[in-house]
């Protein structure tokens, strides 16, 4: 089951991350996990978060641009080929990763991936035969 | 060694231009009259008859005519001359993207070229040069234009056109090239590929450059002729009226006498319409007296010029205008291509996006770099980079495509560019004026 990723649009310029995460902060959410890509004259902050639909609407209240993506989320064991396993079973499957950023949870030995692809449902059905456990928006912030 | 290509007519009395201006005058309304309904229509609406044209005062008679009357006409409809009596058509981008397309009979070429002849001989060119013609060749009338005057003068034309920049400085040295046409711009990267090919300019031939198609300052002439080696000179034309050659800088280079015997050339208030006074600044207005194809009446240039009619150290009687200090309208000259905001903003509402934008120019090594910045919005956006910069991309192309020139895509934050309440900035011009 995807989890929602909220993507907002950042201009590269002094000052900009501090706005958006004050913003968060302002609207009581809790950022989980980030990832800024980034090219010579913007970024793409992505986000997340406790609240996302919340963290949506207050960051376009600000005049920014924003957007909700639904993206992968699997809890792997934080032990060394933990990660090449689970990356394996799309490559074997010719599914293309976009992007994909991590972060470690309360959660002993377990760390936790974002992961991006083109087709979502075929990416979980993959996974989930390989044994690859997916966690949802819940699983995060418990 | 004759320093006016055609002293006659360069050197004339006041009385003898008149009455070939007058005489041009009464010729040119009657073709208008019988050969363009466009005018005759636009006579009909004042009452004026031919006839009641006796000598070139009753010039402000005449309506005026402007680009979108070109526009309107497109492509042809202007034309005085039936198709068999053409023998070349020229065209430069509009504003919507639309061209306009001028023609010539070969009589009018023959004008135009002597203008253009006047230029390089005004330049201190001679029969026995050698001339190098680095503007564009093709629609655009810069290098089939300077390279018929150099054949009509006389001279060995070097046809190179314009870009491939170390062929050009091979070709300055091995070919010994004496006088350079090109835009100023170019000039300057011309002359930054000699230094860096280690070539002296003083060792080169070359003596002149003839430089025009876009804005430049005296700056700029100073550095040029310091990085060449030679005397650098203004040439002003546009294509409605023939192209460049109109009007060319002489050795005194304190402004550029006009071809009045073929383009006569006024100054008016551009909110009033009246005449102005010599040595004032206004809109330059041309009459094309000396044209068959395309007799332009009056024609609004939306340049900003003055004319002067002091005797000019160089002996030449023909009347000087200024250089361009700028336009009545907001039209960019960008790497010699005329770029209107309003293109900008027709590909942007072509896109399905806002109109909100801002054009920022800048010369970077001696080039026009031209960056349009938008702003970013729902629609564009995307979480993954590949995606926006598709999205860049094709903006960039269309913009391209509509504008015959490129320009850098920057996108922006929303509500960060200046919104327009009235009169929005939408052009920021850093190039030194």
């Amino acid at each position: 089951m995807p989890i929602k990723q909220i993507s907002v649009f950042v201009e590269n310029k002094p000052g900009r991350l501090a706005d958006i995460t004050s913003i968060l902060a302002k609207a009581d959410i809790d950022i989980r996990a980030l990832s800024i890509a980034d090219t010579t004259d913007y970024g793409i902050l992505r986000l997340i978060v406790s609240h996302p639909d919340k963290a949506l609407e207050v960051v376009r209240q600000e005049g920014m641009t924003a957007s909700a993506t639904d993206v992968l989320a699997i809890a792997i064991p934080d032990e060394p080929g933990g990660f090449a396993q689970a990356i394996s079973v799309l490559a074997q499957n010719e599914i293309s990763v976009e992007y994909a950023y991590a972060f470690i949870t309360p959660r002993v030995g377990q760390a936790y991936i974002i992961i991006r692809v083109a087709d979502n449902d075929l990416a979980c059905s993959v996974l989930s035969e390989a044994g690859i456990r997916q966690i949802e928006q819940s699983d995060i912030f418990d | 060694m004759p320093t006016h290509y055609n002293p006659e007519i360069e050197a004339a009395s006041p009385e003898y231009l008149r009455a070939i201006q007058s005489a041009g005058l009464i010729k040119m309304v009657r073709n208008c009259y019988d050969n363009v309904p466009f005018y005759k229509a636009q006579f009909d609406q004042i009452g004026l008859l031919p006839e009641d044209i006796k000598t070139i005062d009753d010039l402000k008679k005449l309506p005026f005519t402007g680009k979108q009357d070109l526009r309107d006409n497109y492509p042809f409809g202007l034309f005085a001359v039936p198709q068999e009596d053409l023998v070349r058509i020229h065209a430069s981008s509009g504003t919507t993207g639309k061209q306009t397309v001028v023609g010539y009979t070969k009589e009018d070429l023959d004008h135009w070229s002597e203008g253009c002849a006047r230029a390089i001989v005004a330049a201190g060119g001679r029969r026995d040069d050698k001339v190098h013609v680095s503007y564009g060749y093709g629609l655009f009338t810069g290098g089939l234009g300077l390279h018929y005057g150099a054949e009509k003068l006389g001279a060995l034309v070097i046809p190179v056109s314009s870009g491939n920049t170390a062929r050009q400085v091979q070709i300055l040295k091995d070919f010994e090239s004496d006088i350079l046409c090109c835009t100023p711009s170019y000039a300057l990267v011309i002359g930054e590929a000699i230094k860096q090919a280690g070539i002296d300019p003083a060792d080169l031939p070359l003596r002149a450059g003839i430089f025009g198609a876009e804005p430049w300052s005296e700056n700029m002439r100073r550095e040029i002729e310091k990085m060449l080696n030679i005397k650098a000179y203004d040439i002003y034309g546009l294509s409605e009226i023939a192209g460049p050659g109109v009007a060319y800088e002489c050795e005194a280079q304190s402004g550029m006498h006009v071809c009045e015997d073929y383009f006569y050339p006024e100054i008016i208030d551009p909110d009033t319409l009246e005449p102005l006074p010599d040595g004032e600044f206004g809109e330059l207005v041309f009459t094309c007296i000396g044209k068959e194809a395309l007799p332009l009446v009056r024609y609004r240039t939306r340049d900003i010029s003055a004319l002067t009619r002091e005797k000019c150290a160089c002996g030449r009687s023909l009347v000087k205008m200024q250089k361009p200090k700028g336009r009545t309208d907001d039209m960019l000259i960008i790497r010699g291509v005329n770029v209107f905001p309003s293109q900008v903003e027709h590909v942007i509402l072509s896109l399905g996006m806002e109109p909100n934008y801002l054009i920022e120019v800048e010369r970077a090594d001696n080039l026009d770099i031209m960056t349009v910045k938008v702003e970013m919005s729902e629609n564009l956006f995307s979480d993954e980079v590949r995606r926006i910069e598709e999205a860049e991309n094709k903006i960039k192309n269309a913009l391209q495509s509509t504008l015959g020139v490129s320009a850098k895509v920057r996108l922006v934050e929303p509500r960060s560019l200046p919104r327009s309440e009235g009169k929005a900035v939408r052009v920021i011009d850093k190039r030194q004026k």
